[in-house]
């Protein structure tokens, strides 16, 4: 375990209601600066809430969030610019902090997107947007980069050129990311800590421990499992678990 | 100089489109349009309490049109009604209440024709300095806004995740829109004062491709159609608000031309 004062964001038994719904509850959980912290689960199973409770958006909530850091790059999952607002994306990347010229230029270079610089975000197809998220959100410098869903519409060489992306950054920042994602395989291989989740926390720890749970088989199935083994397998050569997956 | 209603009337709207120009492009932007007929509506109630206390018009707008908005941000936490019965609820509510408070002031002569459609004669130099001067503390309030406002425009998520307070922008911002309508009533009149406001707006959003082009375009187009609207309300001797407006539905007409003309380019 690293020392506290690595520690960016914390989630103390953190749920959230909704019109007397549990999105999520007894959410347990932390971010620590150089980590990669991955939230998986099917559908509705409040990762999304859980990222926001993380950020400060919802504020009624039940148990505690303690958040060490103002230094925040967010992605949602979801954003619509209004045809009423003419903004390009120039404008989008300055939105929340001025930054200049050159950092603009360079993290619209690094997602591959500089060339759309003076484009009007209303424009842009869902993978161009997604990775113009993306640079504004790696722009800033921040110190916690939340990620909800970043690569989704993005095609397969852009969508394993921009996770290779994100482990350089939470590596050459030392940032700490809370990550959502769907794509198992990219997960497992980058990811330092994941969290299951399903209303509220399945199973969590290292991508092999996760794999290994069986609430974690049981929401996703047995092909999930043998992902993870896979990725086992490629990174430290032992074979055993992948029969003990088989058997289950 | 400043003795002649006419160039009184032109140098307070000039003042009055300033303002209007950026605090438009938001109503736009946000979708407040009924929302701004809701404080004008209350406004209505502003002046007559004005006229029975003897107290400042834009003052006493002020601070009716402030109360009603707060109002109505405390019934949209409380009650589970849609915001347009809540609105339409305040709006008409207000306007009746202060359309019966008139009735109990018949010992006043009342212009109400220049209350609800603008006066120009009735600008004086005392509303002047309001205008100018309110104008100007609201263009400042809106500059050191801006960020967060703007930002959780785009996205209020977005703005609040990355610590920029977006509900404090938006209830100040609601000041703002309380304090245009004070200012900008004896121009162009209750009924018309969203009008002033998205109309140049919309005008502009047909031309400019950036925020900031918006807000300059709104502006200008504010500016010619307060000059083009009093003008020819001296020429046809027309109420100063409903030729400022037919002016500016003038200039969005035109900017509809341009995009005609930009669309068959694309094609």
């Amino acid at each position: 375990m690293s020392s506290d004062q690595n520690i960016l964001v914390k989630l103390n038994k953190a749920g959230f209601n909704l019109n007397n719904k549990w999105l999520v509850k007894g959410v347990s959980l932390q971010v620590e600066k150089g980590k990669i912290v991955t939230l998986i689960g099917p559908n509705g199973s409040g990762k999304s809430t859980t990222a926001k409770i993380a950020l400060g958006i919802y504020k009624k909530i039940d148990g505690s969030v303690e958040k060490y850091t103002n230094k925040v790059g967010y992605v949602p999952q979801k954003i619509s610019i209004d045809w009423t607002l003419p903004l390009r994306v120039n404008d989008f990347m300055v939105l929340t902090e001025s930054l200049n010229k050159e950092t603009i230029d360079e993290a619209l270079s690094l997602t591959s997107v500089i060339h759309l610089k003076d484009k009007n975000l209303g424009d842009l197809s869902g993978g161009e947007f997604q990775r113009v998220l993306l640079a504004r959100a790696i722009s800033k410098k921040p110190e916690l980069l939340v990620l909800d869903e970043p690569v989704q519409g993005v095609d397969f060489t852009g969508e394993i050129a921009l996770y290779e992306l994100i482990k350089k950054i939470s590596d050459e920042l030392n940032c700490g990311i809370l990550l959502i994602s769907h794509d198992l395989h990219t997960v497992m291989s980058a990811t330092d800590h994941v969290v299951c989740l399903n209303g509220h926390v399945c199973c969590s720890g290292s991508p092999i421990e996760v794999a290994k749970n069986n609430e974690y088989k049981a929401l996703f199935g047995e092909q999930a499992s043998q992902i993870l083994s896979r990725y086992e397998h490629r990174h430290d050569h032992i074979h055993t678990s992948e029969g003990e997956i088989k058997k289950n | 100089m400043l003795d002649d209603f006419f160039i009184r009337a032109l140098i307070a709207g000039i003042g009055v489109a300033i303002v209007t120009g950026p605090l438009g492009c938001f109503v736009v932007w946000r979708r407040l349009s009924y929302f701004g007929d809701t404080l004008a509506h209350s406004a209505l109630l502003g002046v007559t309490l004005a006229y029975s206390m003897e107290f400042n018009i834009a003052f006493s707008v002020f601070i009716i049109s402030s109360l009603i908005a707060l109002t109505l941000i405390q019934l949209q936490k409380r009650t589970n009604l849609p915001g347009d019965a809540l609105l339409g609820l305040l709006a008409h509510s207000s306007l009746a209440v202060g359309l019966v408070v008139i009735g109990f002031l018949s010992f006043i002569r009342f212009d109400i024709m220049g209350l609800l459609f603008g006066d120009i004669l009735a600008v004086t130099v005392d509303d002047l300095l309001i205008i100018w001067i309110g104008g100007a503390l609201i263009l400042l309030v809106l500059k050191l806004i801006w960020k967060p406002l703007f930002a959780s425009t785009v996205n209020y998520e977005l703005a609040e995740a990355e610590g920029l307070n977006p509900d404090r922008a938006k209830a100040i911002f609601t000041i703002l829109m309380a304090a245009i309508i004070a200012i900008s009533i004896k121009m162009v009149g209750l009924l018309l004062i969203t009008g002033m406001l998205i109309i140049p707006a919309a005008m502009a959003r047909n031309i400019s491709s950036s925020p900031q082009k918006m807000v300059i375009y709104s502006i200008i187009g504010g500016l010619l159609s307060v000059i083009l609207g009093l003008f020819s309300s001296l020429e046809f001797n027309t109420a100063s608000g409903p030729s400022i407006i037919a002016a500016s539905l003038f200039l969005f007409i035109l900017s509809l031309l341009n995009i005609k003309q930009s669309i068959k380019l694309k094609n």
